[in-house]
């Protein structure tokens, strides 16, 4: 499984970490603490045409892009 | 359908900053500038006597407003978080040299946009200059830029600039003999306390919501090719510049006057209007938001923009110490030699930050 650990990075790096995950392939799981690089990614891999899940992990979340 | 459902958030709030910026300056703040957070920090900072150029000094509480906003958004939805570590004394002094950028043009990205819908056609150049500092930023970026990792953090951390600006709030009212307030100039015109309050407030709550950010949609279209951010900025523009078109009664000559020369609070200068807004355009990149998004995000527990802020502020007092800041009457050469030094800097930092990913 392609998974990255993007939490503490402020935006848009979480976005840039993931598009440079994304070219090894899906399903690709990113771990994000805060509610802004979520919805920053959860827009860019809908635009690319991705299915997008995600669920919170405590004060995290992690998000499922296939 | 679905996408302009999306969108519908962003476009509102540009175009009621710009409804509120039209208004703020109809209640008494200086032409074209509704709202301008390098403007702004600039006045608070001189009227704590950090610097003593006299017709700058004035407790903004507009910028009260958006930090409090923000927090208050913040907290209502849980998105309060402290985090920070990631780099402060580099961000501190990128917030110190955007800070030098922004008041060589005379305004923040904010006020750029303000000033463009206001007929001052300079803001051009400035525009140019902003596009082109954050193409470069992006750059940086793409190649690996990072300040590191932020880490949770205590509430103190978080709390405090909210604290402050309830202190800033409380000066303002009881204004004090020690508090310096300008007698003329654009530092004595400003609308009525509560009204530029309650502006503040409303701007920092959307913008928390919604991630307003001056920089982020001219980034995010260069770098992502999404023109999300990108539309909010457009709205504030048109609504900017059809509230000026209304105010003015549609009458180009008089009441809004399209042109160089003679705009309120601006200087001629092209070249160097456009530089200091590379400056600007490239330090919101690398810090990851324009001034405004910086209070915002300070607001919402974000300690390292915070610190970001407070380089802001350090850098404007240095700016009017120091003959640093423009006037109507164009650049200084002091004004000059620091974007110059203020690009290489930024540079190098961009440079020693950079990994090859």
């Amino acid at each position: 499984m392609n998974q990255i650990d993007a939490r503490g990075y402020s935006c848009p790096e979480p976005v840039l970490m993931t598009k440079r995950a994304l070219e090894k392939g899906t399903p690709l799981v990113v771990l994000v603490d805060n509610e802004t690089p979520l919805e920053n990614i959860r827009r860019f891999a809908t635009n690319l045409g991705y299915q997008v899940e995600w669920k919170e992990l405590g004060e995290d979340f992690e998000v499922t892009i296939r | 359908m679905k996408k302009f459902r999306t969108h519908l958030p962003i476009l509102i709030t540009g175009s009621l900053v710009g409804v509120i910026s039209i208004l703020l300056v109809l209640w008494g703040n200086p032409a074209n500038m509704g709202f301008c957070i390098a403007c702004f920090l600039r006045d608070i900072a001189g009227a704590l006597g950090m610097h003593r150029a006299e017709a700058v000094q004035y407790i903004r509480p507009e910028i009260i407003g958006l930090v409090l906003g923000s927090m208050i958004m913040a907290m209502m939805n849980k998105e309060f978080k402290v985090r920070g570590g990631s780099s402060p004394v580099t961000r501190f002094l990128l917030g110190g040299f955007m800070m030098v950028g922004a008041l060589m043009f005379l305004g923040c990205p904010l006020r750029m946009v303000i000033r463009l819908g206001g007929g001052d056609l300079n803001a051009i150049f400035g525009l140019v200059g902003f596009a082109l500092g954050i193409f470069v930023g992006t750059l940086f970026l793409k190649k690996g830029f990072t300040l590191k990792k932020s880490y949770s953090q205590t509430k103190v951390e978080g709390l405090a600039i909210g604290v402050v600006n309830v202190g800033l709030l409380a000066l303002l009212i009881a204004a004090p003999a020690f508090v310096f307030f300008s007698k003329e100039g654009p530092g004595s015109m400003h609308a009525p306390i509560a009204v530029a309050l309650i502006a503040g407030l409303v701007v920092g709550a959307l913008a928390q919501k919604t991630r307003f950010c001056m920089a982020g949609g001219i980034r995010d279209s260069i770098m992502l090719k999404d023109f999300h951010l990108l539309l909010g900025f457009v709205a504030l523009l048109v609504t900017i510049l059809v509230g000026n078109l209304i105010v003015s009664g549609f009458d180009l000559g008089r009441g809004l006057k399209v042109g160089f020369a003679d705009q309120p609070i601006a200087h001629t200068d092209g070249l160097w209007n456009a530089l200091g807004m590379v400056l600007v355009g490239f330090t919101a990149v690398l810090l990851g938001g324009c001034p405004m998004r910086q209070l915002v995000l300070a607001g919402s527990g974000n300690s390292d923009s915070t610190v970001t802020v407070l380089g802001m502020v350090a850098g404007a007092a240095i700016c009017h110490n120091f003959g640093l800041a423009s006037s109507a009457a164009g650049p200084t050469m002091a004004g000059k030699i620091a974007v110059g030094v203020g690009l290489v800097v930024v540079a190098v930092i961009g440079f020693v930050n950079t990994k090859k990913v």
